[in-house]
Order: C-alpha cells, then sequence, then structure tokens
C-alpha cells in the first residue's frame, strides 16, 4: 500500500514529550506516519507506549512539542475542531472500554447515534454490517458487554471503532491476554480492515507475532528510566526484517525476550540498596 | 525561624495550596458541566438516571422519613406529656421534620445511596477507558454523564424530600395517635396552624442545592479517581463523605440566609399558615 506519497507527515510528532506530577515517560520524540501505513509500537511496559497513541488523538496533550494531524498542531484547535479531528480516528483500547451499561447493540451504535442522520433501520444495518465484519454472529447484540469473553469484547470493540469510517486505527495492545488463536483472529481483522479501507494504523503491541503479520514499520521506545539524560528514547525505527536483524542488544533482548540481564539488574539494585 | 519549623510551616502552606487548588478544580468541573446545558441531554440518557434515582430511592427515603418521625415522637412524648401538653406534640415533630429533619437525612441517605453509586460508576468508567472511549466517539462526557445525574438529582431529589416530610409527619402522627393514645382531633388541630407556607418553601429550595451539590461533587470524585479498585473505593467514600459535608454546611448557610429573608419580609413575624394559630 503506497498512498504515503500523498501525505508523508499525516501524523507526525515534532519534539513530543509528556511528563506526569514532574516524571518524564516521553522525551524528545520525533518521526512522522504517512498516510496508509501501518506502524508497529513495541517497548517495554511503562515505556510510554499508550501515552503515545493518547497523544495523537489529543486524549493527552504533550507537555513539550507538538503533535500534529493531517498538518495541524491538536494544540491549535478549539474545541469543536478538535472533536471533528478526532472522528476521524477509531481507537481500540487495551480492556475495549465498551460501555458497561448499553448493549453490544448500543456500543456499536453509539458513534452513528451521535454523528450521523441515520435513522434506526440504517443504524441496525450498519451495525449488523460491522458486527459480521468482525466476525461475531447476530446473537450477541442484545448481550451486555460483561457476557463477553475477551476476545469478543475486543472484536466489539473494533466493531465501534470502525463504525465511523475512521482514517487512523489506533489498536492499544489488541492482543494482549488473548489465546494464540484469537490473537491470530485479531492480527487478521487488522489486516482486513487495512485492505476494505484506506487506513492509517497505529498497533501498540508486545506480541511478535502481530509484528511480523501486520507491520509495515515498527518503532521501538526505551523506558527513560533507564536512559542517560541525551541518550534518545526511540531506538529503533525500520521494517520488520530490518528489526530482527538490527544488532542493538536492547531491541534483541526485547524480541528474544530475555530477562537475565535485567533480572542481574534488579540484583544489583536490590543489593545496592540493601548495602546502604 | 527554626528549620523544623520552616519545614513545618513549608507543608502547612503547600496543604493550603492544594485545598485551593481542589476547590478550584471542582468550581471549573461544575461550571463546565452546568454550561453544557445549552444542548439538552436525549431522553435516552436522562430516563435510566432518573429512574435510578427517583424511583429506586422511594423505599429507601420513605422508611427514614417515615422512622424519624417516629423517633421524634418518642423523644418528645415524656417531656410534652409531662407538662400536660401532649396534643401540642404535633407542631414540634412537623416543623421538625419539614424544616429540618426530613430534608437534611433525607439528602444524607441519598448522598449515601445514589452519590457513592454515581461516584463508584464513574470512576470504574474512568479506569476502564470508557471515559476515553467516549471523547474518542466525540461525546463530551461532562454533558453526556455528568449532566444528566445533576439535572435528576436537582429535580428528583425535592421531590423525594417531600415523600421524606409526609412519611415523617405521618410516623410521627401514627405514633402518637396509635402508641401514645392522643386525640387525633387535638393533634392534628393543633399541628396544622404551626406549618407556614414559607416553612414548605424553604424545605422544598433547600433539596435544589443538596441535590446540586451531592450530584456534582459525587461526579467530580468519580471523573477524577485514580486507578485501581482502590481508586474507585475512595472515589465513591470520598464522594460521601465530601456531599455529606456540604449538605451540613450548606445547610446552615441556607437555614441562615433564609431566616434573614423572612425578617426582611416580614419584619413585624406575621406568618402564612395553613390554619388558625
Amino acid at each position: 500500500m503506497d498512498s504515503s506519497s500523498s501525505n508523508p507527515n499525516f501524523l507526525s510528532l515534532q519534539n513530543a514529550g509528556m511528563a506526569f506530577n514532574g516524571v518524564d515517560i516521553l522525551r524528545n520524540i520525533n518521526f512522522n506516519i504517512p498516510k496508509g501505513q501501518t506502524l508497529v509500537v513495541i517497548g517495554e511496559s511503562g515505556c510510554g507506549k499508550t501515552v503515545l497513541l493518547k497523544l495523537l488523538i489529543s486524549l493527552l496533550q504533550a507537555s513539550t512539542g507538538k503533535v500534529l494531524f493531517d498538518g495541524q498542531d491538536w494544540c491549535a484547535l478549539d474545541e469543536q475542531r478538535t472533536n471533528e479531528q478526532r472522528l476521524r480516528f477509531g481507537f481500540l483500547f487495551q480492556g475495549a472500554a465498551l460501555f458497561d451499561s448499553l448493549t453490544v447493540f448500543d456500543n456499536v451504535a453509539f458513534g452513528l447515534r451521535a454523528h450521523s442522520k441515520c435513522d434506526e433501520k440504517e443504524i441496525e444495518k450498519l451495525v449488523l454490517m460491522r458486527v459480521k465484519e468482525v466476525g461475531m454472529k447476530e446473537s450477541v447484540l442484545g448481550k451486555k458487554p460483561a457476557e463477553l469473553s475477551g476476545g469478543m469484547k475486543k472484536r466489539i470493540g473494533l466493531a465501534r471503532a470502525l463504525i465511523l469510517k475512521p482514517e487512523v486505527m489506533l489498536y492499544d495492545e489488541p492482543t494482549s491476554g488473548l489465546d494464540p488463536i484469537m490473537t491470530d483472529v485479531i492480527n487478521d481483522l487488522i489486516l482486513q480492515t487495512r485492505k476494505n479501507m484506506p487506513v492509517t494504523s497505529i498497533v501498540v503491541t508486545h506480541e511478535m507475532r502481530t509484528v511480523h503479520k501486520v507491520a509495515d514499520r515498527v518503532i521501538m521506545f526505551y523506558p527513560l528510566s533507564r536512559l542517560k539524560p541525551n541518550e534518545p528514547q526511540l531506538i529503533f525505527d525500520g521494517t520488520t526484517d530490518e528489526l530482527f536483524k538490527t544488532p542493538d542488544l536492547r531491541v534483541q533482548q526485547f524480541i528474544h525476550g530475555e530477562a537475565k540481564e535485567r533480572t542481574l539488574e534488579s540484583e544489583n539494585h536490590a543489593n545496592r540498596d540493601e548495602a546502604s | 525561624m527554626s528549620e523544623a519549623l520552616r519545614k513545618e510551616f513549608k507543608s502547612a502552606l503547600n496543604k493550603v495550596s492544594q485545598a485551593f487548588d481542589a476547590l478550584g478544580d471542582f468550581t471549573t468541573f461544575s461550571a463546565l458541566s452546568l454550561a453544557t446545558i445549552i444542548k439538552k441531554p436525549s431522553a435516552g440518557t436522562m430516563i435510566p438516571i432518573c429512574f435510578r434515582v427517583g424511583v429506586q430511592s422511594v423505599p429507601v427515603v420513605a422508611i427514614t422519613g417515615m422512622f424519624i418521625g417516629m423517633v421524634m415522637a418518642i423523644q418528645v412524648y415524656s417531656q410534652f406529656q409531662s407538662l400536660g401538653m401532649a396534643t401540642q406534640i404535633g407542631q414540634i415533630i412537623n416543623v421538625s421534620v419539614i424544616k429540618e429533619l426530613g430534608p437534611v437525612l433525607a439528602a444524607t441517605m441519598l448522598a449515601g445511596r445514589i452519590g457513592s453509586s454515581m461516584a463508584a460508576e464513574l470512576a470504574t468508567m474512568r479506569v476502564t477507558e470508557q471515559v476515553d472511549a467516549l471523547i474518542c466517539l466525540g461525546v463530551n462526557p461532562l454533558h453526556y454523564l455528568v449532566l444528566p445525574r445533576v439535572l435528576a438529582c436537582v429535580l428528583l431529589i425535592p421531590i423525594l424530600t417531600v415523600l421524606a416530610n409526609f412519611m415523617g409527619v405521618f410516623g410521627g402522627s401514627m405514633v402518637c395517635t396509635e402508641i401514645f393514645k392522643v386525640d387525633p382531633y387535638h393533634y392534628w388541630q393543633n399541628s396544622r396552624g404551626h406549618i407556614q407556607i414559607w416553612d414548605l418553601s424553604v424545605g422544598l429550595i433547600k433539596p435544589i442545592f443538596f441535590g446540586a451539590a451531592i450530584s456534582l461533587i459525587s461526579c467530580h470524585r468519580g471523573m477524577n479517581s485514580r486507578a485501581g479498585a482502590e481508586g474507585v473505593g475512595k472515589a465513591a467514600t470520598s464522594a460521601f463523605v465530601w456531599s455529606f459535608m456540604s449538605i451540613l454546611v450548606l445547610d446552615f448557610f441556607l437555614a441562615l440566609f433564609f431566616n434573614n429573608l423572612h425578617q426582611a419580609i416580614w419584619p413585624d413575624n406575621s406568618i402564612k399558615t395553613f390554619g388558625p394559630k
């Protein structure tokens, strides 16, 4: 898919940083995401991947630098314009974030009811189409989210995110807590979504199978707590093939899930604490 | 100034500054929530909330109101009996219930029942990213989640207070006439002259403020909850504690305000009553 040439800076971070209560989570992040690309973001827990997604959709405001979408700085937009721009995004949350008090049907129909002039019959048709697209049966529509399994929730979350035909899809650990088969189902859905509509996707994941299957490009973040003040937090930016060939030990440790050095590091910390 | 004293002073100053920050945050939250009223909330969001706040609170409020009146009757009867004024007992029960106990205790019960549940519900939505999901779907959470709750409380708590008052008057009269065998004719005759239209109006205006305070505080606590089960629990607890305190503080200032207003309107203390004095 090479629509990237049409807008190479569709989403853009310029020296973006984020801090909570004075603690830096992201620092001086710079990269662009071309239109139509599927970018996979990997990195250890707590390195700021979810924060990055929330910056991209302006659920959080960058403490420093700029986050631009389609050439516009989120900070420069008023509330109404921000809302309009947000509707160009779909967000699949880590826990799916389905509204507990609503049925599956109402969850998926929520965006349409809030923003379209469709009558109930049309809404029903569209909801059914989306729900079938994510491989769910019609019988699930009357259920409450609490009655669904983790994989079902994720799929309904995806149907809800796709109902307004977004231009950008943000996936926050879409396969976390799922069995290998369901993980593959979700990966296929990400691919299918990209095939069905011209969508730019940003996928945050720990799952190497997801990286293999869906990524056009991979970036890796490293926790700031283990970096020196001037070291870049973005330690890898390239294709999947390049990811597996990179000589960077930190990347290789993450890919192969090697905890040996980390365990030694933790033990050293503990010994130092004890001694002091 | 010693180092320890300086530290203490700095810590106290920090706490005061934090308290002002919190007050400012709450004021902004309340103003922004109330400002969303320019767009009418949908019936689909209002009806379930009104059902939970209004209909489902009826048993709790009715029982609370009735027992307030009954306990008042038991506590006051012996004193009035010893003075040979047992037939006058209705005055004190009814005035106490309608002016103070009914509104305050009904609001307190509702702060526990509705306020805590609102805070816990919104806190759960916050920590499970449902509030973020709303924002991503282009819906203002203050309009969709907070405004309907505020409106439901402001509209329905006064009605529930009327029920609590009625049940309190009824409970008190039942204890006096059925258990203590006070003559019902004299009981009611002596009671009705002492309830003023003013008292009833004040008893209906106060719950509007209580309803606004309960809902805004509870929603604010819920929407600003910290993550995890502990955060949700703390949000629910602090919603009740702050609502209860605000009810008492508001009650004091409203009583002061309405007394002064009454004095200003009727300086000779002439009163409009339902019957002969």
